[in-house]
């Protein structure tokens, strides 16, 4: 099936690559960019392992195709760790051991944060059951939860405290 | 796994889209791709071609008018879920809204693809029906309504033709007397229901008329509990619940059994929802 070509912007910088229509989002990103930080899970939106930024919002990687991305930004745990968005909530999660394998890690930093964008901007501290809910669609086969769960948290109260 | 080889083609207008299905027989409407790009990925479904509605004007807007609430086919769950005018005049929607899948699959997911796919264990098919809404189609002899209660039809199977597009879902606007009532019970937040069930009815100070029980998860299509409205609009929950005539199949999650008894357990709790009026 023939080719098409598209052009978005990925991490803040303009790309413009040929793809096969079957080419899912997350596996353009992985093979045609070599941006390997978004992972490649269950390929049928369960796990999360995959989830990364589209035109601002959280989207699984898997269940998006590269050609509907054309004229997009595309933000992925690149993105996000190089411009310092989610710097806290990196340290919280290495503090509190809220990772072990790391496989979802990326995605579940990028759920994370898209919930905590939200609180912050209406100043508000997410409760636990609100993180657990808005994370539920974020498999982590290592952890237990609790320590993301505390990670996230600890992230939400220092933000709302620090940026009044 | 990955998907199959399919051409894609990105439809401007409901005239196209509608040539285009003529054309390919095999072809596949891409909405929010939520459900479809998953069966691709698995395999479950091979069409030659991917026709992209997304760019299609017209289908975005949700409106309040003539005592009903529509919403167009491509209002995406994340936009139904903070839509204030959805939560006032189309309770019953919002209130099942956080519990179709997660942020991220919310996100993409559009109403109509939901409605259209009609997945037995979905929340807005049964919700459509506890609510008597219908749906808004377009193909190639024109325009129709289809009343939700002759809409689904099988196993993912609708009313819609194989050349026709679904446009459109309305549903009556909430009133004073209007209840509602959802809930359901997944192993994971998020995840399709083991059981469900989305309830209307008039509420005139303790008492329910027009009850609709509409359950999902338990057969192949959303089903009304018929004799358990009766029992609960003549006012004992106990009755209704002796009187559920489901008869749900074992499935994956579950055995038939436990989905009885589940859809008894989501019957007590929605008919505590359905007494409180309206604030």
């Amino acid at each position: 099936m023939s080719a098409l070509d598209i052009s978005l912007t990925v991490n803040g910088e303009p790309v413009s690559e040929r793809v096969e229509p079957r080419r899912t989002l997350v596996d353009f990103l992985r093979e045609d960019l070599a941006l390997t930080g978004s992972h490649v899970g269950c390929e049928h939106g369960v796990c999360g392992a995959c989830t990364v930024r589209v035109n601002g919002e959280i989207v699984r990687g898997c269940l998006m195709l590269a050609v509907q991305c054309d004229g997009a930004t595309v933000e992925t745990i690149e993105g996000l760790s190089d411009s310092g968005e989610i710097a806290d909530l990196q340290l919280a999660f290495e503090q509190r051991n809220a990772l072990q394998c790391g496989y979802c890690t990326p995605g579940m930093l990028a759920a994370a944060q898209d919930l905590l964008k939200r609180a912050q901007e209406i100043k508000n501290v997410p409760s636990r059951d609100e993180i657990r809910e808005h994370l539920s669609g974020n498999y982590c086969r290592c952890t237990g939860y609790h320590a993301i769960v505390d990670a996230v948290e600890a992230v939400a109260r220092a933000r709302v405290v620090s940026k009044p | 796994m990955k998907p199959a080889p399919f051409a894609y083609k990105k439809a401007r207008s409901l005239e196209e889209a509608i040539a285009l299905l003529g054309e390919h027989k095999d072809a596949r409407l891409l909405a929010g791709g939520q459900s479809l790009i998953a069966t691709l990925n698995m395999r479950l479904s091979q069409p030659s071609m991917l026709i992209d509605i997304n760019g299609i004007s017209g289908l975005g807007g949700t409106a309040h008018k003539n005592g009903k609430v529509e919403i167009g086919a491509l209002v995406r769950h994340v936009q139904a879920e903070r839509s204030e005018l959805i939560a006032k005049h189309a309770p019953l929607i919002a209130r099942a809204m956080p519990h179709i899948g997660h942020p991220a699959i919310r996100n993409r997911g559009t109403l109509g693809g939901s409605i259209a796919f009609a997945d037995p264990a979905a929340e807005l098919p049964a919700c459509l029906l506890a609510l008597d809404g219908e749906i808004d189609a377009i193909g190639p002899k024109g325009k129709r309504t289809i009343r939700a209660q002759d809409f689904f039809q099988g196993l993912f199977e609708t009313a819609l033709g194989p050349q026709e597009i679904l446009t459109a879902i309305r549903v009556p606007a909430g009133t004073k007397e209007a209840r509602i009532g959802f809930a359901e019970l997944a192993r994971r937040h998020g995840d399709y229901a083991i059981v469900g069930l989305a309830a209307s009815a008039r509420g005139d100070g303790k008492k329910l008329s027009d009850v609709h029980l509409a359950y999902f998860g338990v057969g192949a299509t959303p089903v009304r509990a018929r004799k358990a409205e009766a029992a609960m609009a003549n006012g004992s929950v106990d009755d209704a619940v002796a009187a559920l005539d489901l008869e749900p199949q074992d499935d994956v999650q579950t055995n038939s059994k436990t989905k009885k008894h589940l859809a008894g357990v989501l019957l007590r709790r929605v008919a505590t929802q359905l007494m409180e009026a309206r604030s």
